[in-house]
């Protein structure tokens, strides 16, 4: 299998004043083409870190990590903008919508700048959002931002979707439902897909898990089979 | 909808706008008041500057002046014939005694000889009513317009004359302006007094006649070739004239009215200059902190826009889009206000300024300036903050800003967290863990303060001239001039009259003053060595005695001139024999209105070689006898003209508070604008910024009363610091407006009450508290839950 993200001693440290905080220590990862994966890990061990890293919103401290033949740890600001543009849809762990735009037109920005997106109202009704179309994030629940913003890293139709506790704040339900989503964007259109929880239920449903702990990788397991979203329960 | 058929981005611009409709309001009133000075200034000057040119050109203004005591007439064609003069007019001028319907006072007429029948001539007439007069009719006369519309003439009205000792009628058949008296006032005076001074043009003949004229002329203007040497043609004129009592041609420079008109032309354009630049700086500056604080607040939505790939140039564009309707609305509104107010200033120039058209020229160079300048101060505050938002790595960016990096600092080290309750103890940590944020927010109202401060300081000092020199300088309240040099004899005459409390001869001599190369003509005033009227003062107020010989001049005039105290200036004496002199400048005077040149009266007389004879006398007169007064000088044969102190004082504050006066009230208009402008946006991005923070306060279980207070105390104690700050800015700015405002005219002094301090200070608390209560409003209907769960 095609390896498509490749980190090598990829490491973070955060500088507050005199104080340094290591988030990722040396970590070696690579991630291949069309495959699901699943992060898990204690709160603090690096997880969000190493997916900003992975999706070109931020620099390592040391090591090389690449997509393809894009330099993620070297690119300059233009080059990263247009991998992101033009391969990565995110779900962030703060929702971070545009509070001055409606669910609808937070999709359009997207699709806008996307080469073949799905539409708006499409991208929503397939997170359950169909008829919530114009309403503004402070008029959603923090659920339904949530559905927004995957709605949103999906719409693009891109080839890698990053996502940071996207089910955090969701109900069983509608949790599933998202990830049934995420699940039929990787198998339909073939996108790389790394998804970080809590949730170690999830984990079943990946082709690969990946457990960090104080920022670096103990532990990667290969599921035998992929449980289907409908065959998980928490 | 019409935002369907928008970009996602610019539908996001356009509820951002409707948002910050406040904030982008306050950005309009900085930009506003901006453009709007400069297009109100820069018209004023172009317009005036314009208008000149055409009329003189139109006009055929002429180059060069002469007068005489009476010159034969062929001596006018030899003049002609001078290399360079390409046409020569000569004029019989006399002033006279004029009694006019409904002033109590005897008015001074100038009379002007004009053609019988109406052909081109320098100096044309420009007929604004009425008709030419007609030939043969000696007693027709056309009236200049100024003081025909300060006495309410109109064709058809008479004035009464002392015509060669007799009363004459005169008829008014006209109304007229020239180019020569477009500032129509009296020799010696500073400030027009229309009703007591006018010009009227008559029939040659009937001057001729009645001044014993017949082929004779006491009157010369020249017009020049291009390119003719001025003081060569001066100085042939000169020799031409003297066996016949000429007083010394002159140019334009000399001429009273455009010496008025050039000068307040220079101002304008000072005033157009500098003041806007003033404006515009403090606009700009304020325009940059506003938008690159209003952009920070969205840090976080510019990282989201990065993440998806959005590139730093749109969404640098996206910001300076909303930085740049802001500014449109103000450009817009300030180039129509600016015009109007430009307007406003020409029609109170065309008060004291007669012009037949007065051009209306809008600068466009100076109105693109000041767009430019506003935008790219506005732009490159947007860009500014765009740029640091985009420096951070969108996942930095993104995240909910994290909790500042407070460490131990004054506030514990001073231990004031002991005495300190917890909002104080929050405002002080704020204050000091961003200093530079501070700093600016105190800079920027500040420099509000400060441009208040300025607006005010113009009219502290014209209201100090006046008193100066109205109470201090001149402390007669009549002057009567005779119509020549008369014995010491006639002031007593004068002291005795009813109603006179006191009475002291002057001599006033015209003469040229010159020092290397530098001269001016001045009327050399001799006065009593132990006069008590007229008195000079130096810069503290303090009186400067008289010395018994030498020059005492006004500082502007020794300026002018080059000279210090102790050097020799030559005194050309433009009547009588003509003796040039050498005589010691002793010391200067400090006086700010006009310029002056003094010596002792004793001193003049030995100097022109003559007697005591006097040129008039300062009175001062029981106010209540004063109209009866004026009906006997009237009367008087030996008076030529009186002048009372309130029609004077009148006259300088219609003139300096009119064209000054009304400048700066629009100014410290704009400037409460500005001030307002940035109290309510500092205090409204605080709440954007803190919204959050203090929205937790309140759910942790604070009050609202002690959230407001967390908020407004911060921009309570920024405001209380930049009142010093302001106070101090604008006494700096003051210092160099009024090194500037040193004209002939007058000189503005470095004097600012404390009710410009208090003014200042009063109208950015108002400011402040009307702003916090708007915050407060908006505190008050803070949605707890949204703020908590959108960042704003
Ligand atoms: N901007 C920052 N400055 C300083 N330290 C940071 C910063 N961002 C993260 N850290 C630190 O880096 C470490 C890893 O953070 P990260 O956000 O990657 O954790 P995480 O695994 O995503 O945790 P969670 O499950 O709680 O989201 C943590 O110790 C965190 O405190
Ligand atoms: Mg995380």
């Amino acid at each position: 299998m095609e390896a498509v993200f490749r980190a090598h001693g990829l490491s973070k440290v955060y500088r507050m004043g005199e104080v340094t905080v290591p988030a990722l220590r040396s970590v070696d990862l690579e991630l291949y083409r069309g495959e699901f994966v699943v992060m898990l890990g204690p709160s603090g061990s690096g997880k969000s870190t190493l997916l900003n890293i992975l999706g070109g919103l931020d620099h390592p401290t040391s090591g090389s990590v690449h997509f393809l033949d894009h330099d993620l740890a070297t690119g300059g600001d233009k080059g990263l903008t247009r991998f992101r543009r033009e391969h990565v849809g995110f779900v962030f762990q703060f929702y971070n919508l545009i509070p001055s735009l409606t669910a609808r037109e937070n999709v359009e920005l997207v699709t806008e700048i996307a080469e073949r997106p799905m539409t708006p109202e499409d991208a929503l009704r397939l997170v359950g959002l169909g008829e919530r179309l114009d309403h503004f994030p402070a008029q959603l629940s923090g659920g339904e931002q949530q559905r927004v913003a995957i709605a949103r890293a999906v719409a693009k139709r891109p080839d890698v979707l990053l996502c940071d506790e996207p089910t955090g704040a969701l109900d069983y339900e509608t949790g599933k439902l998202v990830l049934e989503v995420l699940e039929r964007v990787n198998r339909e259109v073939g996108t790389t897909t790394a998804v970080i929880t809590h949730n170690s239920a999830i984990a079943a449903m990946a082709d690969r898990v990946i457990r960090l702990r104080s920022g670096t990788i103990t532990e990667v397991r290969r599921n035998e089979r992929r449980a289907s979203p409908g065959e998980l329960s928490w | 909808m019409v935002t369907r058929w928008l970009a996602p981005l610019d539908r996001k611009l356009l509820r951002d706008l409707l948002h910050l409709r406040g904030q982008i309001a306050a950005i309009s009133v900085v930009v506003l008041c901006g453009v709007a000075t400069v297009v109100a200034m820069r018209t004023a000057y172009r317009s005036l500057s314009l208008s000149q040119a055409s009329y003189y050109a139109g006009y055929r203004f002429a180059d060069v002046f002469a007068q005489v005591k009476r010159a034969p007439e062929p001596i006018a064609r030899r003049v002609a014939a001078i290399p360079g003069v390409t046409a020569a007019q000569s004029r019989i001028v006399v002033e006279v005694t004029l009694d006019v319907p409904g002033l109590a006072e005897p008015a001074t007429g100038r009379l002007v000889s004009i053609p019988d029948r109406r052909a081109p001539m320098l100096n044309d007439l420009h007929l604004r009513r009425g008709r030419w007069i007609e030939p043969g009719r000696r007693d027709e006369v056309l009236a200049s317009e100024a003081f025909a519309a300060a006495n309410r003439l109109e064709p058809g009205d008479a004035v009464d004359a002392v015509i060669n000792g007799r009363w004459q009628r005169l008829r008014i058949v006209g109304v007229a302006l020239s180019p020569e008296y477009i500032y129509e006032i009296r020799p010696a005076s500073l400030f027009p007094d229309n009703r007591r001074f006018g010009v009227l043009w008559m029939s040659r003949d009937a001057l001729e006649a009645a001044f014993d004229m017949k082929g004779a002329f006491n009157d010369l203007s020249l017009s020049l070739a291009r390119g003719a040497d001025q003081p060569d043609v001066i100085a042939r004129v000169d020799r031409l004239l003297a066996r016949y009592g000429g007083l010394g041609a002159y140019g334009r420079d000399d001429q009273l009215s455009n010496r008025f008109i050039s000068d307040e032309i220079k101002q304008t354009r000072v005033s157009g200059t500098i003041i806007p630049a003033i404006f515009l700086g403090i606009a700009a500056f304020l325009l940059n902190i506003v938008l690159s604080r209003l952009v920070a607040t969205q840090r976080d939505q510019i990282a989201v826009l990065k993440a998806f790939g959005y590139s730093n140039g749109v969404v640098g564009l996206h910001y300076l889009k909303l930085a740049f309707v802001g500014l449109l609305v103000g450009a817009l509104g300030g180039l129509a206000l600016g015009t109007w107010i430009g307007a406003l200033l020409n029609r109170q120039y065309t008060q004291f300024y007669r012009f037949p058209v007065f051009a209306f020229e809008l600068d466009a160079t100076a109105l693109g300036l000041a767009v430019l300048t506003t935008a790219f101060a506005a732009g490159i505050g947007a860009l500014n903050a765009v740029r640091r938002a985009v420096a951070l790595p969108p996942a930095e960016a993104m995240r909910p800003e994290g909790p500042g990096q407070f460490r131990p600092g004054i506030v514990e080290w001073v231990r004031a967290d002991r005495w300190l309750a917890l909002p104080a103890r929050i405002i002080a940590r704020n204050l000091e863990r961003r200093p530079v944020k501070a700093g600016l927010s105190v800079l920027g109202i500040a420099l509000a303060i400060a441009t208040l401060v300025v607006g005010r300081f113009f009219l502290d000092a014209i209201r100090y001239i006046a008193d100066v020199q109205f109470r201090e300088v001149q402390r007669e309240n009549v002057t009567v001039v005779f119509n020549q040099p008369r014995s010491a004899q006639v002031v007593h005459e004068l002291a005795v009259l009813p109603g006179v409390l006191h009475a002291e001869p002057f001599r006033l001599a015209p003469a040229r003053l010159r020092f290397a190369h530098r001269s001016r003509r001045v009327g050399l005033l001799g006065l009593p060595q132990d006069g008590q009227l007229r008195r000079m003062i130096d810069r503290s107020r303090r009186i400067v005695a008289l010395p018994a010989e030498g020059l005492v001049l006004t500082r502007k005039l020794g300026e002018i001139l080059g000279v210090r105290p102790g050097d020799t200036l030559a005194v050309e004496f433009l009547e009588g024999d003509r003796a040039t002199r050498a005589v010691v400048v002793s010391g200067f005077v400090d006086e700010m209105v006009g310029i002056s040149a003094y010596m002792s009266g004793r001193a003049l007389h030995r100097l022109v070689r003559e007697g005591g004879t006097v040129s008039g006398a300062f009175l001062m007169v029981d106010a209540l006898a004063q109209d009866s007064l004026f009906g006997l000088l009237k009367r008087m044969p030996a008076v030529g003209g009186t002048v009372s102190r309130d029609a004077t004082l009148a006259s300088f504050e219609q003139t300096l508070q009119q064209s000054i006066g009304i400048t700066m009230t629009i100014l410290v208009g704009f400037a409460a604008a500005i001030a307002f402008a940035m109290v309510y946006n500092a205090a409204r991005i605080a709440l954007s910024e803190r919204g959050r923070e203090l929205a937790s306060l309140r759910v942790l279980g604070f009050t609202r009363r002690e959230v407001t207070t967390m908020l407004l105390g911060e921009q309570a104690v920024l405001t209380v610091a930049a009142i010093p700050m302001g106070l101090t800015l604008g006494y700096l700015i003051a210092v160099k407006l009024a090194g500037l405002y040193q004209w002939e005219l007058f000189r503005v002094p470095l004097i600012i009450s404390r009710f410009t301090y208090a003014y200042a200070v009063v109208t950015v608390a108002i400011a402040a508290i009307l702003s916090g209560v708007g915050v407060r409003r908006r505190l008050n209907r803070l949605d707890l839950v949204q703020v908590l769960k959108t960042r704003e």
